[in-house]
């Protein structure tokens, strides 16, 4: 009979898959939290992660803002003793988020990893315009003002592109996208 | 002659083409040839490998192939590129099960990973395959009035390759000290400018940004030097955001490397892509000629 693994086990086998890290030999020292520099916007510290996936608190781990707040910085894969390769846990569990539509939706970070894979797909280069509608009527009238005066700022400096850019072999480009995943409502 | 396969990534196009521009004036002086990737794609930056790992590797593999096929190392100057086709290129040595996976989407697009190169940073080329004993005989006007903050960021050092020094590096610091400059030492040197979070989690990234500003400007910097357009970007353009949000008074120039390295080889400032800056470089130009600093008022 198969035996349905637990989340903490789900979470781990994952992380074997891609990466050969054994989350269940974190002995939560907390060096990982104090290594990171986005720990005080985060709901969860990532040691506090660790541990909730441990104690499998499913739903409340794929909720919480920790990973989507990682700016996979690295600072806590380098320091963890235990060798834990804790930003490509961060890694694991956008992806787990996104496949279930779990997270939380107030946030920016799956909307945008969507349209910029979206964006690369159609064109196999980043435009940055492209990706804006994700972000930028967020903060409010102020905050799109804010955004509109910063691009402003980039355009007057031919910063920015007005058209974007395209590379020539798409068509065997998205070929072989198409042998990764299916490419269904993007093209 | 040093050659390399040159990918220049997205940024580079036009949001960081100074950093572009200025590669190729300070590699020509160094006799590195960069042979740009006909029709190189995006890495995938930090977006793809939130929805699939093996598609985010195929894109670096894309661009690998294609360098494989000029028979010559690549060379990236975006720390996130480098990054990304680094360890792409590692997992794909690594680990037939995946080659052999991305090789059958490669073929669709008429190419193959062979794992025959290696994957560099433009900052380790000039450091390690130039030299800076090299790098020292171009130095015409060295940058003597100058004090720089060398700014590491994140994926130029992390995560770790071999058995490479991650939590104190000094090959920016020597580059400096090579062209006449002064580093100057602040705590926040390895520390993230917040990458994308400036529009995932922008309260967030202006702290970030605004720390790293600090720590640079108490520490008595003329101007950051950074290696990775997604930084420059970030300390640079958000600065009237990071003033307007945490009431700062902050102009702090931020730089290519390449562009400090090309002032100390005497080439001129409009040649290096500077004046496309937000914030103004003209106390940095004036101390590269040596010029005391303008009196105030």
């Amino acid at each position: 009979m198969a035996v349905k693994p637990t989340f903490s086990q789900e979470i781990s086998n994952l992380l074997y898959a891609s990466h050969g890290h054994p989350l269940a030999v974190c002995m939560q020292c907390g060096l990982c939290s104090a290594s990171c520099p986005v720990v005080d916007h985060m709901d969860n510290s990532p040691r506090r992660l660790i541990a909730m996936i441990h104690a499998n608190l499913k739903e409340d781990v794929l909720k919480s803002t920790t990973f989507w707040y990682c700016a996979s910085c690295y600072n806590c894969t380098v320091r963890c003793p235990r060798g834990i390769n804790i930003a490509e846990m961060m890694y694991g569990l956008k992806r787990y988020s996104m496949w279930r539509n779990s997270y939380d939706k107030s946030l920016i970070g799956p909307d945008f990893s969507e349209r910029f894979a979206k964006m690369i797909v159609k064109t196999g280069r980043s435009w940055e315009p492209a990706l804006a509608p994700s972000f930028i009527f967020k903060g409010g009238v102020q905050g799109f003002l804010y955004e509109a005066q910063t691009a402003l700022r980039l355009v007057r400096r031919g910063r920015i592109s007005m058209t974007p850019s395209k590379i020539k072999r798409i068509k065997g480009f998205r070929r072989m996208l198409g042998r990764i995943i299916p490419l269904a409502g993007v093209e | 002659m040093k050659k390399f396969a040159y990918y220049p990534g997205c940024s580079l196009e036009k949001m960081a083409a100074s950093y572009h521009v200025s590669t190729m004036e300070t590699a020509r002086v160094l006799g590195v040839e960069l042979e740009e990737i006909e029709d190189w794609n995006c890495c995938g930056a930090t977006a793809y490998f939130h929805v699939d790992e093996i598609l985010a590797t195929t894109l670096s593999a894309r661009n690998l192939a294609m360098a494989e096929q000029q028979g010559l190392n690549l060379v990236a100057p975006c720390s996130g590129c480098f990054k990304n086709m680094y360890f792409a290129n590692m997992s794909l040595k690594q680990d037939k099960d995946l080659a052999d996976h991305v090789n059958y989407a490669l073929e669709a697009d008429g190419l193959k990973f062979n794992g025959s190169i290696d994957v560099n940073h433009i900052i380790d080329v000039y450091v390690n395959e130039v030299g800076l004993g090299e790098i020292k005989k171009h130095v015409t006007r060295p940058l003597k009035n100058l004090k720089v903050a060398p700014y590491y960021g994140c994926q130029l050092v992390r995560p770790r390759k071999t058995d490479e020094n991650v939590e104190d590096p000094r090959f920016f610091e020597d580059l400096l000290t090579t062209i006449g400059a002064t580093p100057v030492n602040y705590t926040m040197r390895l520390r993230c400018c917040g990458a994308s979070l400036i529009v995932t989690n922008k309260k967030a990234a202006l702290s970030m940004v605004r720390s790293l500003l600090q720590t640079a400007e108490d520490a008595g910097a003329d101007v950051i030097a950074t290696a990775c357009p997604l930084c420059q970007i970030n300390l640079e353009l958000y600065q009237t955001e990071v003033n307007r949000e945490f009431g700062t008074n902050l102009s702090m120039p931020v730089l290519y490397f390449t562009q400090l390295l090309g002032l100390a080889f005497g080439i001129s400032a409009k040649k290096l892509g500077i004046g496309t800056e937000v914030v103004p470089t003209d106390d940095v130009l004036r101390c590269a000629r040596g010029d005391s600093p303008a009196a105030d008022g």
